[in-house]
């Protein structure tokens, strides 16, 4: 941990710790050419060396299968896959380990449960509701089982703003609806959703929540007992770990009634051709050899997290997010795409006649990385009758220089398409 | 900036900000639809094909700079082609593009060649084939939608 002395908001001193956390990336003393401008976190993050140690050390350590074994590797392989579990459990102050499920990412999460507790709740004419900024990952599940099981897809709309209107979800929730999910935060608009009060309001209907926490984990600091949500899923790759890992949080009470998602090793108790006894949570749920390194290295990544602290992250993050927005409101031509009050992560936004994708090759030959497209929130973008956005996502690691290069990097953009 | 300038030439971004034969001619009698569902680029290429050949050609949509300028300099390319002309040309684009092979001596590609310098993009040559994957679907007689991505 930083010494809370140091966490004042202070030019020198900030500037100074990112610089020493930028050191731990190996990414960002190898560039030979110029150095790197990398404002793509939301579609990935860069990774410490410590998250690159940890998968090193497992694999030349203390490689062996879980749960299995009884030699020695074995043993500590199964003992540093389980503490990565813990990790996580306290990241997001879970109760318990029993809580947390290793899947390969938010995707996985969000499949899990509409294929496992969307199969056995929700029936012919019964109501999922998601809401209008939705990731494509939080649509299609959803729309799968519908479709398979005859229920509706309702859709909380968003305002012009890009924000999630309140009112209409208070309308739309009912006797029908059998589950909420939503996003913590908005992979192509960057607002924050108002998710404790959907949280409470769902609760008095007795219908449970899904948050999609693959854009707010690594941004802000996320309190599940707090917000009191069902389920709450996050990939590693976007948090300083490892891609093909992910946590799924779900109440004990909730996992345990749950049938299993994937049938295999590792989830069952014993098995014969007439029945199959499963696994006790959460290995019910981690059918086969999951990404033993993977969860090593994403357990890593919390330890990192944790020594700079999620305050002080999301304090970095919104002084960058208020320094980008202003920078990029100074040029007449910009518009911003989500203007939501509350906004964390990532800023949208398009430029008068010349295409996202434009913007990005020009920014990329400067050295700057950003995303163009539809951020796989292709009904966001035709809300806003756009076809695509230009997007810059903040990390703990970028700087104010970083946004200054990129109002060099846009200025260059204009020249060429002048 | 060396490189840049190789991709987004003076004659790109020109045509990109006023491209030629951006409509759909009265005549046409066929046409396609084009769409890159990755980037969200949607063209459409209109033909008006009589017994000398592409009597006039337009299109239609919304996309890139390298999209667009690639449908513009299309249209000014074949209007007045034979139907075999307008396939020769289409080929070698396509291979110069997908780096089949390099830009040949005799080249009937001719200012279309500028666009070898999106081979350094590889992220964006789906831009600039686009139109040219919808053309083949209207030379086809194919109404449906080409995709790309």
């Amino acid at each position: 941990m930083i010494p809370e002395t140091e966490r004042t908001n202070s030019e020198a001193n900030s500037k100074t710790n990112v610089e020493k956390i930028r050191e731990q990336f190996p990414i960002f003393r190898h560039q030979d050419v110029r150095p790197l401008v990398y404002l793509d976190n939301a579609s990935t993050t860069q990774k410490p060396q410590s998250v690159i140690d940890a998968i090193v050390h497992f694999y030349a350590n203390e490689c062996g299968n879980i749960h299995r074994g009884v030699h020695y590797l074995s043993e500590r392989a199964t003992e540093s896959y389980e503490r990565s579990r813990s990790k996580l459990r306290r990241f997001i102050h879970a109760s318990s380990d029993n809580e947390i499920v290793f899947v390969r990412g938010a995707t996985e999460g969000i499949n899990l449960v509409a294929q496992t507790y969307g199969r056995t709740h929700v029936g012919h004419t019964d109501e999922i509701l998601i809401s209008a900024m939705e990731h494509h990952s939080n649509i299609v599940p959803w729309q799968l089982l519908c479709e398979e099981k005859g229920a509706r897809l309702k859709i909380v709309p968003i305002n012009a703003s890009g924000e999630f209107i309140f009112e209409e979800f208070e309308k739309l929730i009912g006797p029908r609806t059998r589950l909420v999910a939503v996003t913590h935060v908005s992979n192509a608009l960057g607002t924050v959703n108002p998710i404790r009060n959907i949280i409470r309001l769902a609760h008095q209907f007795q219908v449970p929540v899904l948050i999609d926490g693959a854009q707010s984990a690594s941004h802000l600091p996320v309190d599940v007992s707090s917000l009191d949500c069902d389920f709450y899923t996050f990939s590693g790759h976007k948090m300083y770990g490892p891609t093909g890992i992910g946590v799924l949080y779900g109440k004990e009470l909730i996992l345990d009634s749950m049938p299993p998602y994937q049938g295999g090793g590792e989830m069952i108790r014993s098995v014969t051709f007439e029945k199959t006894r499963y696994q006790k949570l959460p290995h019910k749920f981690e059918a086969g050899t999951p990404n033993i390194s993977g969860a090593i290295g994403m357990g890593a990544a919390v330890d990192f997290l944790q020594s700079v602290g999620m305050d002080s992250v999301f304090m970095h993050e919104q002084v960058l997010m208020a320094y980008g927005s202003k920078t990029l409101q100074t040029m007449d031509d910009v518009r911003m795409i989500g203007t939501a009050k509350e906004k964390a992560s990532s800023l949208s936004f398009v430029i008068e006649g010349i295409h996202p994708h434009d913007i990005a090759t020009v920014l990329d030959q400067n050295g700057i990385a950003i995303r163009a497209g539809h951020h796989c929130a292709q009904p966001v973008m035709d809300f806003f009758r756009i076809p695509a956005t230009a997007r810059v996502s903040f990390g703990l690691y970028n700087t104010r220089e970083d946004i200054d290069a990129l109002r060099l990097g846009l200025e260059k953009v204009r020249e060429v398409f002048k | 900036m060396s490189n840049l300038n190789n991709l987004y030439t003076n004659a790109i971004v020109e045509h990109s900000k006023a491209p030629r034969n951006f409509h759909e001619p009265e005549t046409a009698n066929r046409k396609a639809s084009g769409h890159n569902p990755l980037c969200g680029d949607k063209f459409n290429v209109f033909l008006y094909i009589d017994n000398t050949g592409i009597a006039d050609i337009g299109f239609t949509g919304s996309g890139c700079a390298i999209a667009t300028a690639s449908a513009s300099m299309m249209t000014e390319k074949l209007k007045g082609k034979t139907e075999t002309e307008a396939r020769a040309v289409f080929t070698q684009f396509i291979d110069l593009l997908t780096g089949c092979s390099d830009l040949q001596t005799d080249s009937i590609l001719g200012e279309l060649s500028i666009f070898s310098g999106v081979r350094e993009y590889p992220a964006r040559v789906k831009c600039a084939t686009l139109i040219w994957y919808t053309l083949q679907a209207a030379l086809d007689g194919q109404e449906g939608t080409v995709e790309t991505e």
